[in-house]
């Protein structure tokens, strides 16, 4: 079993509203000098077997075409080997 | 005989029928088109309609792209099959490539209901060359993402070519860079425009009747060239 965690964000030039909108919550919340935040999307992904080869490429593209869309948003992948091991 | 034209229903398809609609009283026959069907049934043009297909999940526009219906229509729009993407419809555009950017999020988190005015800024296209120039158009605009994103470069690009097909006017309603409400391919038969024309297409139901000849555009130059 491999893990894949795929990590989201827009691009830094992409305005986020909603980092804004929660940069301002914090700030009401008594939190001081919040200089920025940026949200994004994590996913997690189980796969049975072993990720390696052209399934592993094929991972790879479907972050960056399905996942994100590299027009406005930059992604991060890692391949954690053992499921069972992170899942603890 | 009228030409045929498509309309795509995806799962959250809101604005199908009322694009349908716009299509039979611009004089053209209207043909469902179902997104898990590749077959496009030989229509002379497609209309990819409003609403929340697949629920906007991850992102508007980018399960839909993935439709088997949407591989057909991508090599025939490149063939030069007329396409207008409206709303949800301009999203599934952008992510399937066909046209270029993105839209997302409004700038003010608001989801925006209003009847917005336009600039017609370019009638060379297939769905604008029943306008005027710079014809100023009040239609619909509903939104919670429609703010339209690209590089400098990319906005550079566009408006060089006049592939600006409509600019918001008097307000920026959802913070779309230099206005842009609307742009098209290079060629010209793909169109995206974030309000809704189907919607202003006679007086009893809309704000006015501007929106008519988006429909009325395709047809006529469908029956020039047939």
């Amino acid at each position: 079993m491999a893990r894949v965690v795929v990590d989201v964000m827009l691009k830094p030039e992409i305005l986020d509203p909603q980092g804004r909108a929660v940069q301002g919550a914090l700030g009401r919340l008594g939190l001081t000098g919040v200089a920025d935040v940026r949200q994004g999307k994590q996913f997690v992904i189980d796969i049975e077997g072993d990720l390696e080869g052209e399934r592993l490429e094929l991972m790879h593209r479907l972050a960056e075409e399905l996942l994100s869309n590299p027009v406005i948003e930059d992604y991060r992948m890692q391949v954690l080997p053992d499921a069972q091991d992170v899942a603890q | 005989m009228s030409p045929r034209v498509g309309v795509v229903t995806f799962p959250g398809s809101l604005d199908d029928r009322d694009a349908a609609r716009a299509v039979r009283i611009a004089g053209g026959e209207a043909v469902a088109l179902w997104h898990g069907d590749d077959d496009l049934h030989g229509v002379d043009a497609v209309v990819l309609p409003g609403g929340f297909s697949y629920g906007d999940y991850l992102r508007c526009g980018a399960i839909a792209r993935f439709a088997p219906v949407m591989a057909s229509l991508v090599d025939a729009a490149k063939g030069g099959l007329p396409v207008l993407g409206i709303c949800n419809g301009f999203q599934i555009l952008c992510e399937s490539h066909l046209l270029p950017g993105a839209l997302t999020r409004n700038d003010s988190l608001h989801f925006i209901c209003r009847d917005q005015r336009l600039r017609i800024e370019d009638t060379s296209s297939t769905w604008t060359a029943d306008y005027a120039a710079g014809q100023e158009i009040v239609i619909p605009l509903k939104n919670g993402e429609g703010g339209f994103v690209a590089d400098e470069r990319t906005l550079d690009m566009l408006e060089g070519e006049g592939r600006v097909v409509a600019r918001y006017l008097e307000v920026n309603p959802n913070g779309s860079r230099r206005d842009i409400a609307g742009i098209r391919n290079e060629r010209g038969n793909v169109v995206g425009l974030m309000p809704h024309p189907e919607h202003a297409v006679e007086e009893l139901t809309g704000p006015s009747t501007d929106g008519l000849a988006f429909f009325t555009s395709v047809l006529n130059s469908l029956v020039a060239s047939s």
